[in-house]
């Protein structure tokens, strides 16, 4: 009972999500090869209830799946594929926290339908690792120490990512603006910018 | 956030259909990025979403010496803000892009979008049921007002929140709009209305019409345009006031131009009296000063925007200055 009650406990929010969340991603996800499908349509104008097929690529694996149509991109990702790196804190496509790639460039994944990202290719922070080793820009982000409490990080490196892309040896004042869409409430911003100068040299 | 059905239509006219005759049974879905924050915050209802993005051709710039630019209504601010054309010949337009939203939103909005968004005042996107969405009163007539406009209000006082309509406007470019049974141009000037004309929309679109095309005309080879925004942080910030300037430079003085404002209005502002001021205008700190004073003398600020009087006077001195260094 005691060695029960320990177990209960030491599995986190987290796990428990994922372990939810990959319980339905088992029932309603197939995955497939991505072809140059047609773009989703609903049947009838006024059927309200139908659910609607989406394809796309997520770190690198073909999903698809039916979704209602005003699921947002980011619900997609973390309840859906229990993918819960990428963060939801404003909400409303103004703090950065919920940036992943859309075809390489970052986007706002809870401010566009997950419609939207229809035949493309989605990058969560999840999908930057290679199995067990971190990405250069996650390996900054901790030589740096380019966070405090880290909430935002997911979204500032997927932000970077995005930035490094277009700019693969960005200066301070592309690394400013290319990193504005990203609010850091504990203000780790000197040491976020000096972390994107660092991953640019690895 | 409500849900609805959503539709893909592989042309502009079934889109057109789709839209129907009533504003809010169906909207149209471009870049989504203020449609999304309209629907959270329950001002949008729609029963429909339009996507725009199956139309073919609408992502596409064309350049074409002697007639200009034209830009698809679904091009995505980004791209079109590092197109070599766009930052070489139409610099003012640039620099507006580059100054709009974070580079997120500028990866998802397009310029069809964002010349059609919805104005930004904190009633309209409050809980307050004001003019604008149908109610009684303006609360921003008597209440928080700073950065309301200076310029063009009444009985709404709303700004007109977009960068690139601005630098448009300077531009002198015109919207295509297609509807259910005709395809028309007007220039961006007939495009944006009043609240004296229409308190509830802020152009001139039908429910069922939508902005297929954006044209710029080709500028002569001695023009030089710029675009200033004063905003309150340095970056993803809405204008607080800005100007755009687009000035053909002669050898001794500017041989003629215009020049738009935003923040002001509750559409991109223009004033015939600068205009008419900067033909055969010598950039001298007297004439810039003699300029500045005849700026926004019409104007009517309310309570707590006043200042942007000052302000509008002080950028449009500025922006001349560095377009003639």
């Amino acid at each position: 009972m005691a060695k029960n009650k320990k177990n209960s406990r030491s599995m986190s929010r987290r796990d428990f999500m994922k372990g939810f969340g990959s319980g339905v991603v088992g029932g309603s996800i197939m995955l497939q090869t991505l072809h140059a499908a047609p773009p989703p349509t609903t049947g009838t104008f006024k059927d309200e209830s139908n659910r609607v097929e989406l394809t796309l690529k997520v770190n690198g694996k073909l999903v698809q799946t039916k979704i209602t149509p005003h699921t947002t991109l980011i619900e997609l990702i973390r309840d859906k594929l229990a993918l819960t790196g990428t963060k939801v804190v404003c909400n409303h496509g103004e703090c950065g926290a919920c940036t992943v790639l859309l075809d390489g460039r970052a986007v706002y994944s809870c401010h566009m339908l997950a419609l939207d990202a229809h035949g493309k290719e989605v990058i969560t922070v999840e999908g930057l690792m290679q199995g067990e080793e971190l990405h250069p820009l996650q390996e900054a982000f901790i030589e740096k120490d380019g966070m405090q409490c880290g909430f935002c990080t997911p979204g500032q490196i997927m932000a970077a990512q995005g930035l490094l892309n277009e700019h693969p040896h960005p200066n301070r004042e592309q690394i400013l603006k290319g990193m504005s869409g990203n609010i850091c409430r504990c203000s780790a911003y000197p040491k976020i910018a000096d972390s994107v100068v660092a991953a640019a040299k690895k | 956030m409500k849900s609805f059905s959503y539709h893909q239509p592989k042309d502009i006219r079934e889109a057109s259909n789709l839209l129907g005759d009533n504003w809010q049974d169906a909207l149209l879905n471009a870049g989504g990025t203020d449609l999304l924050g309209l629907i959270k915050h329950d001002i949008e209802k729609p029963d429909h979403l339009v996507n725009l993005k199956a139309v073919k051709d609408l992502d596409k710039v064309r350049y074409q010496e002697g007639k200009g630019l034209s830009i698809g209504a679904l091009v995505k601010l980004n791209d079109l803000a590092a197109m070599d054309i766009v930052q070489n010949k139409y610099t003012v337009l640039a620099e507006a892009l580059q100054e709009t939203a974070s580079p997120q939103l500028r990866n998802m909005g397009t310029i069809g979008g964002n010349l059609c968004q919805r104005p930004r005042c904190w009633y309209f996107r409050g809980d307050f049921d004001c003019l604008r969405k149908g109610g009684e009163l303006c609360f921003a007539a008597d209440g928080e007002n700073k950065y309301h406009c200076i310029s063009g209000g009444g009985p709404c006082f709303i700004v007109h929140p977009s960068d690139p309509a601005v630098a448009l406007l300077a531009l002198d470019a015109s919207v295509t709009i297609a509807g259910k049974d005709r395809e028309y141009t007007v220039p961006l000037h007939d495009f944006f209305v009043l609240p004296e004309d229409d308190v509830m929309r802020e152009n001139i679109l039908q429910p069922h019409e939508i902005v297929t095309r954006i044209h710029v005309p080709d500028l002569p080879s001695n023009t030089r345009s710029g675009y200033i925004k004063f905003k309150e942080r340095d970056v993803w910030d809405f204008a607080v006031v800005s100007v755009a300037a687009v000035l053909r430079m002669g050898s001794e003085r500017i041989e003629g131009g215009t020049m738009a404002f935003g923040g002001v209005a509750p559409k991109p502002w223009m004033e015939k009296t600068i205009n008419d001021a900067l033909n055969r205008m010598e950039v001298t700190d007297t004439n810039l000063d003699s300029l500045a004073q005849i700026a926004f003398t019409d104007a009517l600020p309310l309570a707590q925007n006043g200042y942007k009087i000052p302000l509008v006077r002080n950028l449009i001195k500025r922006v001349i200055r560095t377009l003639n260094a």
